[in-house]
């Protein structure tokens, strides 16, 4: 399968722009399904970006988050081509990476 | 005494006239003339909205509000139907059991032809719409029929759709008796009241574009169909042209009919060819 993560990274000036959005159910554990069962709770609990190995941005994620989230962040100090890393991790354990080059 | 029979056969005679008139007129009025329709509807969004580019119509509310038209194009920049898109393509060309594909049931492979969705099938008689003919394709190689409201459906339609983006809506309404009683009876749908709202199609779509109802901003029905399948944040996910026609039903308190009924696609029928000449700008994203 694709990933699960889509993300532009672009330099203008000095200044880096993310924009992620990301494939997952993020389920409350709330919320009943068509037979009346709880649909178990499903969602992301922490997401990261590393730039060269420092943490740019980091999210303690709970079930209020929207379904396929969206996040975009600015930050200080990249250069054209470097490298972000991207990863999340779930209340199920599961977790999904990706790279992009900063453009 | 003696006159007045007399004088109440004239009278009679005249209200037979007026009648025979009235009854032309109506006649005239009747005759269904899709041309003429598509013209006069066009004309009323452009007199309406003076300042919207005939072909941004298909932008739905984003065209009628500057705000929120800035706020959607930086959403087109990610846009949210992503995901639906990619899983489309891919359902697109994942073979059945029998090793035929999507592809194989439509006229150049599938690509780049939902401009001419729905059209009028003369062997049946009826309008096809695309959700139709897909589902149409799976059973007729083994495979059990798409829910209709559902993401798989319009996964597929929106790979579709995009792979026909920028292409005119071109609808034919062919000079056969049962494709123009298709028509009329579509446009008959759209403008009939219902639910215990009392609302049209029309008076929300026709008469109100750009007005709010609550926090959201109703879209014009010149391109409302182009636009579709959609994904509404409202929904979380991805809505069908059925999908869209069962919700505008039940939030105007009416009860929806089944999807891909005969009226549904003839209203579908009526509503694409009164667009017809705008791009197809689907899938598309609304809030």
């Amino acid at each position: 399968m694709t990933s699960t993560i889509r993300v532009r990274a672009t330099l203008n000036d000095d200044i880096t722009e993310v924009q992620v959005l990301i494939q997952h159910p993020m389920d409350t554990g709330l919320v009943k399904n068509a037979n009346g069962e709880i649909i178990p709770a499903h969602f992301i609990q922490q997401l990261s970006f590393q730039h060269n190995g420092r943490t740019v941005f980091l999210a303690d994620w709970g079930p209020a988050v929207s379904k396929d989230p969206y996040v975009r962040f600015r930050f200080k100090g990249a250069n054209k081509g470097d490298e972000l890393n991207i990863r999340w991790v779930d209340n199920t354990g599961a977790t999904d990476t990706t790279t992009a080059k900063i453009q | 005494m003696r006159v007045r029979p007399s004088r109440q056969l004239a009278s009679n005679v005249v209200a037979l006239v007026v009648m025979a008139a009235a009854a032309g007129l109506a006649l005239a009025a009747e005759t269904p003339d899709p041309a003429a329709d598509l013209k006069a509807f066009q004309n009323f969004f452009t007199k309406k909205f003076p300042g919207v580019k005939l072909e941004d119509f298909v932008n739905g509310p984003y065209s009628m509000d500057e705000d929120m038209y800035r706020q959607w194009e930086e959403k087109e920049q990610f846009p949210p139907y992503e995901f639906a898109l990619e899983a489309g393509k891919e359902m697109f060309s994942t073979p059945f059991g029998n090793g035929k594909t999507y592809a194989d049931c439509f006229p150049n492979r599938g690509i780049g032809i939902r401009q001419n969705y729905p059209y009028f099938d003369e062997k049946e008689g009826k309008v096809v719409t695309l959700e139709l003919a897909l589902n149409r394709c799976r059973e007729a190689n083994g495979e059990a029929p798409l829910s209709y409201v559902n993401d798989e459906m319009a996964s597929l339609t929106a790979y579709m759709a995009f792979t026909s983006r920028g292409k005119p809506m071109d609808i034919k309404v062919p000079n056969d008796p049962r494709a123009l009683a298709a028509y009329e009876n579509g446009k008959r749908y759209f403008y009939t009241r219902r639910g215990q709202l009392n609302f049209s199609c029309a008076s929300c779509h026709v008469q109100s574009p750009g007005e709010h109802i609550r926090a959201e901003v109703l879209a014009p029905a010149l391109g409302i169909v182009n636009a579709l399948p959609i994904y509404r944040s409202e929904w979380s996910g991805m809505g069908t042209t059925s999908r869209r026609f069962v919700t505008c039903n039940s939030q105007t308190r009416a009860v929806p009919l089944e999807p891909q009924s005969d009226e549904y696609r003839d209203v579908e029928y009526f509503l694409s060819y009164v667009s017809n000449g705008l791009p197809i700008s689907g899938p598309g994203a609304r809030p």
